[in-house]
């Protein structure tokens, strides 16, 4: 048992930490660091127009698309040095959605005329899954398409969008024959936002921060040459989408670095003159964390190696997503918690006050994270849900 | 990258698995557990002819030149049986401080007859108030006749009614709770001087109270140099650690799966309760319980296997990743253990039913050598400190 890389992996590895530590700059990390300012849609899309200069921004795509071409351990390695420098994941919509749709069940036609621009960022996509009526449940969904000759006409709303604001396209499950069984029935369509009778309505979160959405569809004229597959097989679609974006849900490198540097405000926080690292309770909580992410860093690393071996990932790979955002948010909890008192500050009701007026300068970030955190175990699948597959798929339950 | 055992490993691996399928189901344990000296020497021999007992001995004196991955390949699949001979009292524990002593003479004289099943051993460290402290260590030996005499009294020695010899650790200089200053002797079970008091253990196991009293031993029966025992010790430790805890692995991942087997089988309110959400999700999180354990238990062994290597590596990731190791196994057994009782209802209290028999070894593997309150304290020492 080891975990050594080879001569030329580590070499790889040399490359993205050099790229990473030259190219992403205090500006863009300062822009990007949260993610509903004015400041995020700009600095995103200039960063991952940099990526894609330099040939990386789709590790997943197959190379004649314009993926990396790189083996299933540069993937791994790629993923942890991007989590370990703190540089944000691209905006999944486009590149890591609906892109391998596209290019698995699309036609040649289509792949010519989406995928060039995810690829450079040019166009902004978001995720119509969720409706008001269909959460967990998704198989649920009412949005209705109704075949009209060249066109579908669509009706309904869809909720959660996340970054709908920014949209050129969102990508849809709807009903396109009912009467028939939930999952049957249901297409999948791409959706220009710019087609009249599409309203998007903002959700203000528990951050009191606005990423999310409502769309409403009114009599929404969509050309069938929209359309990925067959009518009323997009069920099949959406799965095998799924399965794509399952791997490294763990984050594991993410959860590291913020342990780092959680660790280190631990060091500078004093409560009656002592670092609050020092005090034996908090370092309970502390190491209760740390164990379970040493831990998950080598059940991710376990699913990882049976993969570069060219197997399927075992059982262990179903944990990632439920075992991973239960630790990062045990660790925002615990952020928060450092943060005291000043945790609950929001804006200056003149103008926003500094963080040395404030007396601390991470508890707006803590709090933000706590709280828009809360998210990780309810999105892409609930952690609910997550755990019926594992009964069924692992335990045969 | 690599997570799998080698050939060797897996033929070793499989040899032990299927001894506990064929030969040593759960009524067959009972017999030897309620049996006068609470272990079968038939299936010691057995060992012995198999090749088990070799494993972490060097070549050149018969052994197998197995690392702690072989240990925990054995230990694994015994756990799965909850073997009760003295594999771990005589082989992991004793076997492996005598592996790592650096008396050839003494090795050259005793590693044969671990092999051939002949000599069982046991590491005498406790006494009544050292509870996890090794170096908590009252016994003494005194300086005497070209040899020592030793003092004390020793307890919970694992398996101490069987063992033809034991390691002692003795204060041959220091205060009560110096790291400097223990020495480490082998005794004779049969010296004059040493009594041994034998009892059961809630797991089916055996320990006993050894008591020493004027018990010449020659200067020759030193592990290592004098008042130099606790880092012999030290250095061993970590493998003991992992062993115990590949043990406990074996014995997690057989609970969920009797477990998961009986809800798909009994049936109440006209359904098998495997059926009822909320006890899927719970037999959801002692699945993921068990795989983080031995995502723990792979951690450690590789950085085992890195330490092994280059000397020269800082031990300190390693040190904690065993620390993490022994509490992550004590909360998922306690986790999966309780579990299991519960998910069996009434039927999970009983002793006729397999699975109270596994919560106990866990129950025990959990107090032995640190339960997790302590190695969690050793841990918060090694990663946070504010100067």
């Amino acid at each position: 048992m080891d975990i050594n890389f080879s001569a030329e992996d580590l070499a790889f590895r040399d490359e993205v930490r050099d790229f990473f530590a030259t190219e992403f700059d205090a500006d863009t990390a300062h822009k990007l660091s949260g993610v509903q300012t004015a400041d995020y849609k700009p600095a995103i899309v200039s960063w991952q127009k940099k990526l894609n200069a330099k040939g990386w921004i789709a590790p997943g795509w197959p190379k004649e698309y314009g993926g990396t071409g790189w083996s299933a351990t540069q993937k791994f390695i790629y993923e942890t040095e991007r989590g370990a420098a703190g540089i944000p994941d691209v905006v999944p919509f486009g590149l890591k959605m609906v892109a391998p749709v596209i290019f698995t069940f699309g036609t040649e036609e289509q792949k010519a005329r989406f995928l060039p621009s995810i690829l450079s960022s040019d166009d902004w996509w978001c995720q119509g899954y969720s409706e008001p009526g269909a959460g967990s449940d998704l198989a649920a969904l009412t949005t209705s398409a109704e075949y009209a000759g060249d066109n579908y006409l669509v009706n309904g709303a869809k909720i959660w969008t996340t970054f709908a604001q920014y949209a050129d396209w969102i990508f849809c499950l709807v009903r396109t024959t009912k009467d028939m069984r939930k999952q049957q029935g249901i297409s999948f369509l791409l959706i220009d936002m710019k087609t009249p009778g599409i309203t998007v309505k903002p959700i203000v979160t528990i951050d009191g921060k606005h990423s999310l959405n409502e769309v409403y569809f009114e009599n929404v004229l969509v050309p069938t040459d929209n359309l990925i597959g067959e009518q009323d097989k997009g069920w099949t679609y959406a799965k095998a989408l799924l399965a794509h974006e399952r791997t490294g849900m763990a984050e594991v490198a993410d959860s590291k670095r913020m342990l780092r540097t959680l660790k280190q405000r631990a060091t500078e926080e004093v409560n009656g003159g002592e670092a609050m690292i020092n005090d034996p309770v908090f370092q309970l909580r502390l190491s209760d964390i740390e164990m379970e992410l040493m831990a998950l860093e080598y059940t991710e690393l376990r699913v990882f190696a049976s993969m570069a071996g060219g197997g399927m990932p075992g059982p262990e790979s179903s944990l990632l997503k439920i075992k991973g955002t239960e630790i990062s948010q045990a660790i925002h909890e615990l952020q928060l918690q450092l943060a005291g008192s000043y945790g609950g500050a929001l804006q200056g009701v003149q103008g926003d006050l500094s963080s040395d007026e404030l007396g601390h300068d991470y508890a707006h970030e803590a709090r933000g994270k706590y709280m828009y955190g809360r998210a990780a175990t309810i999105y892409g699948g609930s952690n609910e849900v997550q755990r019926n597959v594992i009964a069924k798929a692992v335990l045969g339950l | 990258m690599n997570f799998e055992f080698t050939e060797e490993q897996t033929m070793i691996k499989d040899s032990v698995a299927r001894f506990v399928r064929d030969e040593y189901d759960m009524d067959t344990r009972r017999k030897i557990i309620n049996s006068e000296e609470g272990i079968s020497r038939d299936f010691w021999n057995t060992f012995a002819e198999l090749g088990w007992l070799s494993v972490p001995f060097a070549e050149e004196y018969g052994g197998f030149g197995g690392t702690v991955e072989d240990l925990a390949a054995v230990m694994e699949e015994l756990g799965k049986g909850v073997v009760v001979e003295p594999y771990v009292s005589t082989v992991v524990m004793f076997g492996g401080l005598l592996a790592a002593s650096t008396n050839s003479a003494l090795k050259e004289a005793i590693i044969p007859t671990v092999i051939d099943g002949s000599c069982m051993g046991s590491f005498a460290f406790a006494e009544r108030q050292s509870r996890y402290e090794m170096a908590d260590v009252a016994t003494t030996a005194v300086a005497a006749d070209g040899g020592y005499r030793l003092d004390g009294e020793k307890t919970v020695v694992i398996n101490g009614g069987s063992a033809n010899k034991f390691v002692v650790s003795a204060r041959t200089s220091g205060g009560q709770f110096d790291h400097q200053g223990v020495s480490l002797f082998v005794v004779d079970a049969a010296a004059e001087g040493v009594s041994v008091k034998s009892y059961k253990t809630m797991d089916g196991q055996r320990a006993a109270t050894v008591t020493l009293a004027n018990v010449v031993v020659a200067e020759d029966q030193l592990l290592n140099a004098v008042g130099e025992g606790m880092d012999l010790v030290d250095q061993v430790m970590p493998s003991i650690l992992m062993a115990l805890s590949a043990e406990a692995l074996g014995i997690m991942a057989t609970l969920n799966s009797i477990t998961v087997d009986y809800s798909k089988t009994r049936q109440q309110f006209g359904s098998p309760i495997g059926s009822f959400q909320v006890l899927q999700h719970r037999m959801v999180d002692t699945f993921m319980s068990c795989e983080q354990a031995k995502s723990m238990l792979y951690r450690s062994l590789c950085q085992a296997n890195e330490c092994a290597a280059d000397a020269s590596v800082d031990t300190t990731e390693f040190m904690k990743s065993v620390h993490a190791l022994k509490v992550t196994m004590a909360k998922a057994g306690k986790h999966i253990g309780e579990e299991a009782i519960q998910l069996h209802g009434g039927i999970g209290l009983t002793d006729e039913l397999n699975i109270g028999h596994f919560v106990k070894r866990l129950m025990t593997i959990n107090v032995t050598l640190g339960d997790r309150d302590f190695h969690q304290k050793k841990f918060n020492q090694l990663s946070y400190s504010a100067s």
